[in-house]
């Protein structure tokens, strides 16, 4: 059993980005060797570390399994829990063998690997009214909910808050109002919950909120982020087609048109018609949305770009105007795909906790089935 | 100064449960923790909470097998207010949010847990006290106006007053290194166990015996502290706890011959006998010769025998676990696990309501002893614990403070004082040894001497090495010599907590001759009850820890002889 458990101590190599607020002195990088089996964490590195040599080596953490979300930092570059990332695998991913830890991204540094959650991180969960608002009349014993909607919404509820999808988040690097990853996640977290009365609110405050969930830029990188599979995008997706799909939510930064443009355009055409999306983001799904005023001064805006793009060869003129074609039998397939779905009596989602078939030998382990719409 | 009629030590479960209840009642409540809130030890509870909320159980059995787990140490009114108030509690739990696993009906699905005569545990997967504390800090935020937070301050002393009475405490904020002096009319500590004076341990590096310390060193006695829980199922190396869940689901315990041995010591209950009787039996078949693994030092547990598809929906995290912390996948292959220090019984001593005997001063969860637990804690009986005690300690230090003024108390000398300890701390010479040495020997030596088996010789030689540690600690030095986020003074302050914890555990250890729940003793085998069913009580005075006993009070159930 464990046979990589039984290897014995090695020597790595530790550089840390420091930083003392009180010095005046700019973050610079420390190194410190350490001497310990290859399975064990970059938190029990960096802890061997502060015993040994320096003691001033600031890091939150305290459960040193996973659950307490105290320890996010960047290992080589990425969010992760120190204590959840293997010396062995740091080192194979480290540039010259060296295993740089640094402080998460997004958020001001406090002290070396402290940053200020406060500031970003908790401020962003506080604006999604992060509890319960129960139905009433609230019953004598529990409420009674299929098993399924709370092993769903428990998906979320195991976000232990450690902030590596905000680190990470492009969106918010661009745009620092953005809600977020963690927070859109754990205002999933109520949508989802049957026992919650004001779903319609969240959502229609989350959809028009122009830094809401229509901001998220589909990047993928929570989704990698995330050290408990709470796959906070595809959170943030669900949000958008219960918003979109069953409220019928149209929301004033045209994420709804934006949706119903896209999948429109690609059940008509097969592929994306990028000159149709703008006006029918703006103007409605059809085909005399170019006319509407919104659309048009949002497509003469454009004109400067569309036609940078033609000059440069990135577009073609006929496919700016006519769209890509493809090949009869090929769109009829795709068209099959929509009808497929669509003709399904329940949107089915995949989750964390409902794992596939106990033959699937590879979904418990990875956990990368996480949540997909089918 | 900022001043509460009710101010929170602690911000795990026992805490924010204290301070909501004590909203509730309309006090001015202030809560406090060296950590976020959500990083608190209580996110770690992975299995359940325990109520007789079936409709064929009652909480009279609950009660009853509380009181057995706890071989007769439990002080019966307590358990029969933890038990009877159980299933309210979890219903409040539910109505605030926790996402309870459900059973085809839609109502609250229930575990076997170890030690319990029915199932009557519930959980949120294995994330169970995760998602508890997660909720209660929607609740916090959700109460902001009435419940003032201070997130990441360190409490360094509590402040009394000149007839002894609690009036407030001293804390430095973690982030700035400020001191401030908070007053208040009742204290209610609630920062948990003091695992990390044990190594290796299942408790989180926050968990340092800080509260009962502070508490000690106030005047107020602890009980029943040589009561030290090991855990059957943590991993070898770290100390990681497997959930007991994992065994209500119906996992096995092997030795090398690939032998159920539980069938020797509970015929009955097999792996889910108490946690006491499990250890004991691991130990043994572990001392005899009969343990797996490089030593011999580890205990096959066998998820496999587990439907995979249950596994993976009830017990996620230890899924997870098993393959990042020990590279097994625990669905396919048995994962080797032995005792570890889990949990202590003991604490400071408190009444039903959480009061202490300082006048102003409360304790409830881990850092308490009211005593529900007894010799030994039945496996998810704590979240409960930390619920409905925090919630009448949070209640009646509302009440208490609607009928009282403002406490006064020098409270700028304990301030200065307390910042000049820091400081002296801060510029000690580097001629002696450093705090991660000292803590580091602390811990083995609990975990050789105060352990499992206990007996005359190890834990008088225990004694001996704590009170050089006790010398060495005063002089321990740092590096950090800054004031933002000086974790390394705070090390050093919790190194003299913890080193008080372990003196008062190993003294109880001693004064008990015989063998009850978590403390055996090779040198005094059984039980006996004629002599020893009694609480001891340890209060420090000028000559050091002193021994004194109370009574168990009985209700219902006399003592009988234990079996599983």
């Amino acid at each position: 059993m464990a046979e990589a458990h039984d290897r014995p101590p090695e020597q790595f190599k530790l550089r840390m980005r420091r930083y003392d607020p009180e010095s005046g002195q700019a973050p610079y990088w420390d190194e410190h060797t350490v001497e310990l089996e290859p399975h064990r964490s970059v938190l029990e590195a960096v802890l061997q570390a502060k015993d040994r040599f320096d003691g001033s080596i600031g890091i939150r953490c305290s459960c040193r399994q996973a659950i307490c979300g105290s320890c996010g930092v960047r290992v080589n570059g990425e969010p992760a829990l120190a204590c959840h990332t293997h010396l062995d695998a740091a080192k194979a991913g480290a540039r010259e063998g060296v295993i740089e830890i640094e402080p998460m991204g997004n958020m001001p540094v406090i002290k070396d690997l402290i940053v200020d959650m406060d500031a970003v991180h908790w401020k962003k969960i506080q604006r999604v009214t992060p509890w319960l608002l129960a139905k009433q009349p609230v019953p004598e014993r529990e409420y009674l909910v299929s098993k399924e909607a709370m092993v769903d919404v428990t998906q979320t509820m195991a976000c232990i808050q450690c902030g590596a999808c905000v680190s990470d988040c492009l969106a918010m690097e661009v745009d620092p109002g953005f809600i977020g990853p963690a927070a859109l996640a754990k205002a999933y977290r109520f949508v989802g919950d049957p026992r919650d009365d004001q779903q319609f609110e969240r959502l229609n405050d989350l959809a028009q909120d122009p830094q809401g969930i229509f901001d998220c830029t589909h990047c993928f990188k929570c989704v990698e982020a995330c050290p408990k599979d709470v796959n906070p995008m595809g959170q943030i997706m669900r949000l958008r087609r219960i918003a979109t799909g069953d409220h019928h939510i149209v929301d004033k930064n045209n994420g709804e048109r934006h949706e119903q443009a896209i999948t429109g355009l690609v059940r008509n055409y097969g592929l994306l018609h990028e000159a149709e999306l703008i006006p029918r983001s703006y103007g409605g799904n059809s085909w005399f949305a170019k006319f509407t005023p919104a659309a048009g001064k949002e497509l003469l805006s454009s004109l400067p770009v569309v036609i940078k793009g033609v000059l440069r060869g990135k577009v073609s003129p006929r496919i700016a105007i006519f769209g890509h074609k493809i090949p009869a039998q090929d769109l009829k397939a795709v068209q099959s795909i929509y009808d497929k779905i669509e003709g399904r009596p329940e949107r089915y989602e995949l989750n964390l906790y409902v794992s596939g078939e106990d033959e699937d030998a590879t979904s418990a382990s990875t956990g990368a089935e996480g949540s997909v719409s089918q | 100064m900022p001043a509460h009629d009710v101010l929170i030590i602690g911000a795990g479960l026992a805490g924010q449960r204290a301070a909501l209840a004590a909203a509730e009642e309309g006090a001015s409540v202030a809560i406090m923790s060296k950590v976020h809130p959500v990083r608190s030890h209580s996110v770690a509870a992975a299995g359940g909470i325990n109520a007789a909320i079936s409709v064929d159980d009652d909480w009279r059995s609950h009660a009853y097998d509380t009181v057995k787990g706890s071989d007769f140490l439990g002080d019966q009114d307590a358990i029969e207010i933890m038990c009877s108030e159980a299933p309210g509690e979890v219903m409040e739990l539910e109505h605030m949010g926790v996402t309870f696993h459900r059973n085809d009906k839609g109502e609250m699905d229930l575990r076997a847990f170890g030690g319990a005569s029915m199932k009557r545990t519930a959980y949120v997967a294995d994330i169970t006290g995760q998602a508890m504390l997660h909720v209660l800090y929607e609740q916090l935020m959700k109460h902001h106006e009435t419940v003032s937070r201070y997130e990441e301050w360190f409490t360094t002393s509590l402040l009394l007053d000149d007839a002894g009475g609690c009036a407030g405490a001293i804390a430095r904020d973690v982030r700035s290194g400020r001191m401030e002096a908070f007053t208040a009319k009742n204290v209610i500590l609630a920062c948990g166990g003091a695992g990390q004076a044990y190594k290796p341990t299942t408790n989180g590096l926050i968990v340092t015996g800080d509260g009962i310390a502070m508490a000690y060193r106030a005047g107020a006695p602890l009980m029943d502290m040589e009561m030290v829980q090991y855990h059957p199922t943590c991993l070898v190396e770290t100390g990681i706890l497997i959930t007991e869940g994992a065994r209500g689901e119906g996992a096995h315990l092997l030795n090398s011959n690939g032998e159920r041995f539980m069938e020797k010591s509970a015929p009955n209950k097999m792996e889910l006998a108490s946690r006491d009787v499990v250890s004991r039996a691991e130990q043994i078949e572990i001392n005899e010769g009969r343990g797996v693994g490089p030593d011999g030092a580890g205990i096959l547990l066998d998820i496999t025998v587990v439907p995979r598809k249950r596994t993976l929906e009830a017990l996620r995290e230890i899924v997870n676990l098993g393959k990042d912390f020990a590279g097994v996948d625990i669905t396919r292959e048995p994962i080797t696990i032995r005792p570890g220090q889990h949990y202590i019984m003991g604490g400071v001593k408190t009444d039903v309501d959480g009061r202490t005997p300082i006048e102003g001063l409360y304790a409830a969860g881990e850092v308490a002893c009211v005593s529900v637990h007894g010799g030994n804690r039945l496996g998810a009986n704590s979240l409960l614990d930390t619920l409905i005690f925090g919630r009448r300690a949070g209640e009646h230090a509302a009440a208490r403070a609607a009928s009282m003024g403002m406490p006064r108390a020098d409270a700028n000398a304990k301030l200065r004082e307390d910042a000049a300890q820091i400081d002296s701390i801060i510029a000690r010479p580097r001629d002696a040894r450093r705090v991660s040495e000292i803590k580091s020997e602390l811990g083995e030596t609990m975990n050789r001497k105060a352990a499992v088996f206990r007996d005359e010789e190890g834990l008088q030689s225990a004694r001996e090495t704590i009170a050089r540690l006790k010398e060495e600690a005063e002089k321990a030095w740092i590096d950090d010599r800054g004031t933002v986020f000086n974790q390394d003074v705070l090390g050093a302050i919790e190194l003299g907590f913890m080193v008080d914890c372990a003196e008062a555990t190993v003294v109880a250890a001693l004064e008990r001759k015989e063998s009850r729940g978590a403390q055996y003793r090779t040198d005094y085998p059984e039980r006996n009850d004629e002599e020893w069913l009694k609480h001891i009580d340890i209060s420090l005075n000028a000559d050091g820890p002193t021994v004194s006993y109370s009574p168990v009070t009985i209700t219902q159930w006399q003592p009988e002889e234990r079996k599983y």
